[in-house]
């Protein structure tokens, strides 16, 4: 829901990153306001991937350039766990297997993270348990996941309702979703998707990364951005992403090609 | 200094250090039940060079801490620490070198003691078995040890057995001899400590009959000025089922040969191995297993985790024979470095000759996933929280193998690292 009037959550002002020397982030621009869903959708490699990552803080990612600011808050010089605690949420493309540490004691202590730093007293064992089974209701899960480790023999869809049963328990203020549609069923796929419904709300804010219209259908934007080459080549509405779904994505490489073009002739500063 | 060793010893050689020398010297005159050996183990040892980084066992692995410990030729142990009392019907033993460990315990049933006659005849037959009868660590054992425990398990009693044993400044040697009678099932929990300045050389000799099940939980917490070494030496006949979960940890020098050998083959061996380095710490296992005889199976994990300027090795010898058709044999080894300054050295060793045989080794050497780690810290918790949790996930793998009281010594909090 788009209200002119409701707070900042993120700001992201020209950012510029880069993995090992290759530079991904060639000046990302995106405001996200409290009770948003913004779709950002692009090629592979056009850098989306990269930009949730970077939000995130992954150490793989160098930022080079720009700022993020997280509620008026600068979130680049944050540790990842930091950013965690105070409300940024990444659910992952390929949630990581951890062996050996027990599902409900990582969502234990992840939740308690996140309940100390708003000032909430910390859940024993007894209260936890009694939380996690309710927000499995979200995602419809099996309570016996639980007591496995960390995402070890999940399934894809299982994985990812992982991720949105760790949503749901650490209730973030921005939500960055990375392909969270990808390697899901039909069903699996209307069953995260509800639940990132379930928890949308006007105090919160959701990214959604993805390649695909699909995800749009069950989720619907306000706001979707086309990127290309580490930058938002062109914002619109939730009619932008059905455009691309009919035309592909070669009309997105032709006005990167122009843009391009037009740059050379005019060079525009010097990086 | 007087001798007062047994007039058969013959002069030092030039090879015998200093230290253990005087160290010899020093050792009350052989004498009791052991005398024999006790004789052997000093003479082999003035004859013996001792082990050093020349001979490929040794390679990694120097014996410079015994040196700097003040051996008293025979520990006084200490009191083990609290433990809490044994679950009812399992039988402690507290092993200190000296007093017979027997002395006024009513056995339970399916345990007896050896006679004289049969530790005569045992002792010794196994070390034999598995190749290791002249193994320095083996002969040190033979000079010092003056007692053997030596007990016979019968079948139908599905007994437990725990042995502690907590050494004092000076190396306490302990001789066991076990005889698993044709189905017979114990499960042993064996817990070794020491202090600085302490040592402790285990030779254990078991004999797995027909079908019998041996499991055995092994748990050295040591000082990183004590050292301990052990050699573990198992034969198993048919059917028969030998279980090792070991781990040691905080030992300055710590030097485990579990040795097996399946005597005709169709037994099944599984072997779990942990061991956790730190500071200037040494870990060294070094096992060895022989099929021979057809269709015998080996299921071994050996982790390590390595700190600070810690250093693990871990040896696997496996070996197959023409006779051994049809084994199934997998051995993975894992190690965790936690610092740019520890170093592990990780070596299977396979000696294949049977064609109709699985036999599967790996070998993995990593510091900290990255992704595992972002992940977690990506939920809000803490690197450092992150890594431990990741370290115990990394132990608990074979932490769990071990048998319930041994578990009990050592949780994972009893682990602990300096911050990598």
């Amino acid at each position: 829901v788009i209200r002119p009037d409701a707070p900042v959550l993120l700001e992201i002002r020209d950012l510029q990153a880069r993995v090992e020397d290759k530079a991904i982030l060639k000046g990302v621009n995106l405001t996200v306001r409290a009770g948003e869903i913004h779709a950002v959708m692009g090629r592979n490699g056009s850098g989306k991937s990269t930009l949730s990552k970077v939000l995130a803080g992954h150490p793989a990612y160098t930022v080079t350039g720009g700022s993020v600011a997280y509620r008026g808050e600068n979130l680049l010089e944050m540790a990842p766990e930091q950013r965690a605690r105070i409300g940024v949420f990444l659910g992952f493309q390929y949630p990581v297997e951890i062996p050996g540490v027990s599902n409900l004691e990582f969502l234990r202590v992840a939740t308690n993270a996140r309940r100390t730093e708003q000032g909430a007293e910390e859940l024993d064992t007894f209260a936890f348990e009694d939380l996690v089974r309710e927000r499995l209701q979200v995602v419809q899960m099996d309570p016996a996941f639980l007591e496995r480790s960390v995402n070890e023999g999940f399934s894809g869809g299982e994985k990812k309702r992982n991720e949105i049963l760790q949503m749901a328990l650490l209730e973030p203020l921005v939500a960055i979703l990375d392909e969270t549609d990808s390697g899901l069923d039909i069903d699996a796929l209307r069953i995260v998707a509800g639940g990132v419904n379930q928890l949308a709300s006007p105090d919160n804010a959701t990214l959604l990364i993805t390649h695909y219209q699909r995800l749009l259908d069950a989720i619907t934007p306000d706001y979707v951005h086309v990127m290309a080459a580490g930058r938002i080549l062109r914002t619109g509405g939730k009619e932008l992403a059905l455009e691309l779904e009919q035309r592909g994505y070669d009309w997105v490489d032709q006005e990167l090609a122009a843009l391009e073009a037009a740059s050379e002739r005019n060079p525009v500063g010097v990086g | 200094m007087t001798t007062s060793l047994n007039a058969t010893n013959t002069p030092a050689s030039a090879s015998t250090a200093s230290w253990l020398e005087s160290w010899l010297e020093a050792l009350p005159a052989a004498g009791g039940p052991l005398e024999a050996v006790q004789t052997r183990g000093r003479r082999a040892l003035r004859e013996q060079p001792l082990p050093s980084s020349r001979q490929e066992d040794w390679r990694f692995t120097d014996l410079a801490l015994l040196q700097q410990l003040p051996l008293a030729p025979a520990c006084a142990a200490t009191e083990p620490p609290s433990l809490a009392a044994p679950e009812p019907g399992v039988l402690r033993l507290v092993l200190d070198g000296g007093a017979d460990p027997l002395a006024g315990v009513a056995l339970p049933a399916g345990l007896q003691r050896l006679t004289p006659g049969e530790i005569a005849q045992g002792l010794g037959h196994t070390l034999a078995a598995t190749g290791c009868e002249q193994h320095w660590p083996v002969e040190l054992n033979h000079a010092a040890a003056s007692a053997v425990l030596a007990l016979r398990v019968s079948a139908r009693h599905n007994l437990k057995l725990e042995l502690v044993s907590s050494a004092g400044a000076g190396l306490l040697p302990l001789r066991l001899l076990l005889v698993l009678e044709e189905k017979a099932e114990l499960e042993l929990s064996q817990l070794l400590m020491a202090p600085a300045a302490g040592a402790i050389s285990l030779v254990l000799e078991a004999h797995l009959a027909r079908s019998a099940r041996f499991s055995h939980g092994l748990v050295g917490l040591g000082d990183s000025g004590a050292a301990l070494l052990g050699h573990l030496a198992i034969e198993q006949e048919p059917e028969s089922h030998f279980n090792l979960t070991a781990v040691s940890h905080g030992w300055g020098l710590a030097r485990l040969e579990p040795r097996v050998v399946q005597v005709n083959g169709q037994s099944s061996t599984c072997l779990r191995g942990l061991q956790l380095v730190d500071g200037r710490e040494i870990a060294d296992t070094h096992s060895f297993v022989r099929f021979n005889g057809p269709e015998g199976q080996l299921d071994q994990l050996h982790k390590a985790v390595a700190a600070g300027q810690g250093r693990s090795v871990f040896n696997g010898a496996v070996r197959v024979p023409r006779e051994a058709q049809r084994t199934n044999a997998a051995q993975l080894s894992r190690s965790l470095l936690l610092s740019d300054r520890a170093r592990v050295d990780t070596k299977p060793e396979l000696e294949i000759v049977a064609d109709d045989v699985k036999c599967a080794h790996g070998a993995t050497v990593s510091s900290l996933q990255t992704d595992e780690l972002f992940y977690l810290q990506s939920r809000g918790i803490g690197s450092d929280q992150a890594a431990g949790l990741l370290k115990r996930a990394f132990c608990e793998e074979v932490l769990r193998d071990l048998p319930d009281a041994a578990r009990s010594w050592c949780p994972f909090e009893a682990l602990e690292l300096e911050a990598a």
